[in-house]
Parts: structure tokens; sequence; C-alpha cells
């Protein structure tokens, strides 16, 4: 694929991220400023508001969208910034191959986790 | 391969030394730090989020030993690294669509800098950023300590 392409891409998870996070964010860790702006509810992390989450098909299918969004655009940053440091061909290969790798199992693994809890 | 004195480039060096390139420089430095921070957090944060496919059990378990001042402390340094990182991405993608940054104009002395004209946009993103890490310190350490 075109480095362009590839650039283009990781804007563009760049603001699916600043979207989605922006909401994880303010369920995860401003629920009390939320709650006392009378939106927003308590206890986020309690089992039973995570299994309310989990069942919702919208979070599922975020959660899933953040996951691949967030492995591209981090794994992508980090490529280039390995790149930066002027590897030769072969290390830009290994470093590449070992990012694709790393990134496509993490993806697995979140999206296996994600379907598992909505299901159960 | 050219060495770095041969291409310009000064490596590490240059994440931290931001010589005649000022302010901007520097955000950029810290976009990355707070980029490779928030990254190797969600790598971490896909294990332990993936516990809830195992039950309730599995989960309190993980949230009890996360539960730790350590881990508090460190999970908001991972929100203020996310406030930072998330609005000084919005001014690089407005920057590389070319808004904010004024029209091109003839090359004559003095020269105009296109950071410059995005200055205010830059300040106006970091004092909401300050807020933000504000409003998450409430959060973290007043109503939750």
């Amino acid at each position: 694929m075109r480095e362009a392409t590839l650039w283009t891409l990781h804007l563009a998870a760049g603001v699916v991220i600043l979207v989605f996070l922006s909401i994880h964010m303010g369920i995860m860790h401003l629920e009390d400023v939320l709650t006392a702006l009378g939106t927003g509810y308590r206890d986020a992390l309690g089992w039973a508001s995570v299994v309310m989450r989990n069942k919702q098909l919208y979070f599922t299918i975020t959660y899933v969208i953040l996951l691949a969004a967030a492995l591209y655009h981090g794994l992508y940053g980090l490529r280039n910034i390995l790149l930066e440091l002027g590897p030769g061909p072969t290390a830009v290969r290994v470093i590449q191959g070992i990012l694709i790798l790393l990134g496509a199992s993490l993806f697995v693994l979140g999206t296996i986790a994600a379907i598992a809890a909505y299901v159960r | 391969m050219a060495n770095g004195s041969q291409t310009g480039q000064i490596g590490l060096r240059g994440w931290v030394y931001a010589g005649r390139f000022g302010l901007e420089r520097y955000a950029y430095t810290l976009h990355r730090i707070t980029g490779l921070g928030l990254l190797l957090y969600f790598l971490m944060h896909i294990f332990v989020t993936s516990s809830r496919a195992l039950g309730q059990a599995a989960w309190e378990s993980v949230m009890g030993f996360l539960s730790h001042p350590i881990f508090r402390i460190g999970e908001f340094l991972v929100y203020v690294a996310f406030a930072y990182h998330a609005l000084n991405g919005v001014r690089l993608i407005l920057g590389e669509l070319g808004l904010g940054l004024g029209n091109p104009v003839r090359p004559e002395y003095p020269y105009p800098i296109a950071h410059r004209r995005q200055r205010p946009l830059f300040l106006a993103l970091m004092i909401i950023s300050g807020i933000l890490i504000l409003a998450g310190g409430w959060d973290f350490f007043v109503t939750k300590h």
C-alpha cells in the first residue's frame, strides 16, 4: 500500500479514536464530573455496569472499531518512529512484520473477548 | 546509507532539542512521548479488559489488583497523556489539511511563519486540555480518594 494511503489512514484512525475514546474516557474517568452535571452514571468499573455495556450491541461494535483504529494508529506511529532512526532494509521488514503480527494478534484477542462478553 | 551528519538528521537528540523551531517542536516531542506511553498502556489494557469475558470473579480479581494507588496514579497519567495527545492531534490534523495556517503569500522579508499563525489555536487547545486534566484530577483524587 502506498505510504500516502497509510498516512491518511493514520489520520483517519486518529479522528475515530478522538470520538470513541473521548466517550470512553468520559464514562470511565469523568463519571463524577458528569454526575455532578446531571448526567452520567456511577461505578463504571463495577461488574453490573460492565455487564450492562457488554450486552449492548452499540458498545460491542464501537469497542471493536476503537480497538482496530487504536491498534493501527498506535502501531503505525511506532513504526514511523522506529523507521526514522534509519534501520537497514532487512530491519525494516522485521520491524514491520513484528508490528503487523502484534496488531493482528491483539485485534483477534480483543474482538473474541468483546463477542464472548456479548453472548455470555 | 548516509549517516546522520550527512543527512542533517540528529536522531534522538532532535526529540529534546528544539533549536530555532520553538514551542511547536516541544509539542512534537511531548506528542511522541505521550503517544508511546498511550500505546504501551493500550497493549496491556487489551489483556486487562479481555478478562471480562471470563466472568465476574476474573474481572473483580483484576480490578482488585489494579486498585492499588500506584496503578491509580499511573491511570491518571494515562488520562493526562490522552488529554494532551488528543487535543494536540487535532491541531496536527488541521495543519495537515492546511486549516488555520493562512493563505500562501509571496516570500517577502520579514517572512511569515505558518505555525505562528496557528499558535492561538495551539494555546486554546492546550487550555482545553488543562481544563480536562483538572476535571479528571478532581474525579480521580477528590471524589474517589
